[in-house]
């Protein structure tokens, strides 16, 4: 059996399939949320280190890795679009900036309120705190150049081009706690080694790290099917869709 | 043709000495400003000024780069630029190389002096002129991606800084960062290792990326 692919390519057909698959997402979204916070808040044991304040690490670090994820997948699309010349590509690429630029938010946010009892401190200049931060401008940069552009094929070129420069930034966030020393703690989780934290402590984040991904897909998808409206409005298919009015 | 276009800009700034100074003045006063907001006191100041110069270079810098494509965009040169079957990326060099000549040079031959007004001892006089050496051009290269990218549009300046001013954060921590050490009585070299390879990246990629920005501003 082969799908074919292309046919989604189309931003008309992809429009009904993302409205069919938001559903799932978004079920699937709410009910691994729910369990996330369960087992962050009740199930998983007191840290013997931080007390009970670690707790924040249930929503601090899937957000963090959202954060960064949705950068290099932004970039990603963007470049597809503009080496391939797709347009849905690049409209997902758009989609995807302002959830990635309020992940980057809630990560320094939950950091401060994390830092306040760790470090006694809201806010650290660390190598990590500053790339999180210079990640959030490179997201808000990325959705001014779009917004300043009126040509919409021209703004999705601009944005790939800064989207792509910026992905540099991408291994220095993830690296920093290695490469300097930082206050910041290094990664608890790692795939080569075993995890340094409870079983239940790392099954509450890994949940809670999928329900901020069908979040994600499915904000991008209702976003992006909003961006197809909006640039396709002119089409008959448009038209013809019940409730729109021209 | 590379040299043609590092002449030809040249040229038009000598025609236009005004814009030069006005970027080198811009500096000296940005950073003559701290001492005022601050406070005189020399401890002080002496050592926020490696973190002052590179910041008033970045702004300097960041300021002078809607000049660099925005009056051959104007006049139509851009547009026969595109058309010259030479690589345009060579071209876009050039036209980085003169930005740097004209707005880079000037502020690293003024650091020491300034340096001087905040009582920084001679070795990390030279360290502080250095870095800049060293840093300059990557602020001329990464700022030309920008400035093609936001030509002719609305607010561009404002919106180049959103653009740039975070892509030169590293530029800035470990440019300042080599003089901060210098003072401290630490080594230096590793700071000056990375503004190297900072410098080698950007120019391999920083041209091409011009390059393509521009092609499609002018679409």
């Amino acid at each position: 059996m082969s799908i074919n692919w292309y046919k989604y390519a189309s931003p008309a057909s992809f429009y009904f399939l993302a409205g069919k698959m938001i559903w799932y997402f978004s079920i699937a979204a709410a009910v691994l949320l729910i369990a996330g916070l369960y087992i962050g808040f009740f199930v998983a044991p007191t840290d013997f280190q931080q007390g009970e304040a670690y707790r924040i690490i249930f929503i601090h670090v899937p957000v963090a890795w959202m954060s960064m994820f949705l950068y290099v997948v932004m970039a990603f699309w963007a470049g597809i679009g503009l080496a391939f010349n797709t347009r849905l590509s690049s409209m997902v690429a758009t989609a995807i900036a302002p959830t990635g630029a309020m992940f980057t938010f809630l990560a320094l946010w939950t950091g401060a309120w994390w830092g306040k009892p760790m470090w006694g401190a809201w806010w650290v200049w660390d190598a990590r705190l500053t790339s999180e931060l210079i990640l959030l401008f490179l997201y808000i940069g990325f959705m001014s150049l779009q917004a300043a552009i009126d040509d919409p094929r021209r703004a999705d070129k601009a944005g790939a081009i800064i989207a792509l420069v910026g992905v540099v930034n991408i291994p220095i966030i993830y690296f920093s706690v290695q490469w300097w020393n930082t206050l910041h703690q290094g990664a608890s989780v790692s795939i080569t080694q075993s995890p340094k934290m409870a079983t239940a402590m790392l099954a509450g984040m890994l949940i809670m790290s999928l329900a901020a991904w069908m979040y994600s897909i499915a904000m991008i998808l209702k976003r992006t099917r909003a961006i197809i409206l909006e640039r396709e409005r002119h089409t008959t298919w448009v038209a013809e869709l019940k409730g729109t009015k021209r | 043709m590379l040299i043609w276009v590092i002449r030809r800009d040249l040229l038009l700034a000598m025609r236009r000495q005004a814009d030069v100074l006005t970027t080198l003045f811009f500096f000296i006063i940005v950073v003559s400003l701290f001492p005022l907001g601050v406070g005189p006191e020399m401890n002080t100041l002496r050592i926020m000024a490696p973190g002052i110069v590179w910041v008033a270079a970045l702004l300097a810098s960041m300021l002078s780069l809607g000049r660099m494509f925005s009056n051959d965009y104007l006049d139509g040169t851009l547009e026969q630029i595109l058309l010259s079957p030479t690589s345009l990326s060579l071209l876009v060099l050039g036209k980085m190389f003169s930005h740097w000549l004209i707005t880079g040079v000037p502020l690293v031959l003024m650091a020491p002096v300034l340096g001087i007004q905040y009582d920084l001892p001679f070795s990390a006089l030279a360290v502080l002129t250095l870095s800049l050496l060293l840093g300059t051009p990557i602020l001329s290269l990464i700022g030309a991606i920008g400035a093609a990218l936001t030509l002719g549009l609305r607010g561009g300046g404002v919106l180049v800084s959103l653009l740039v001013l975070p892509l030169y954060i590293p530029v800035l921590i470990f440019g300042a960062g080599a003089v901060e050490a210098s003072v401290a009585g630490l080594g230096f070299d590793a700071h000056f290792s990375l503004l190297g390879a900072f410098l080698l990246v950007s120019l391999v990629f920083a041209p091409w990326a011009t390059a393509a920005s521009l092609r499609i501003s002018m679409e």
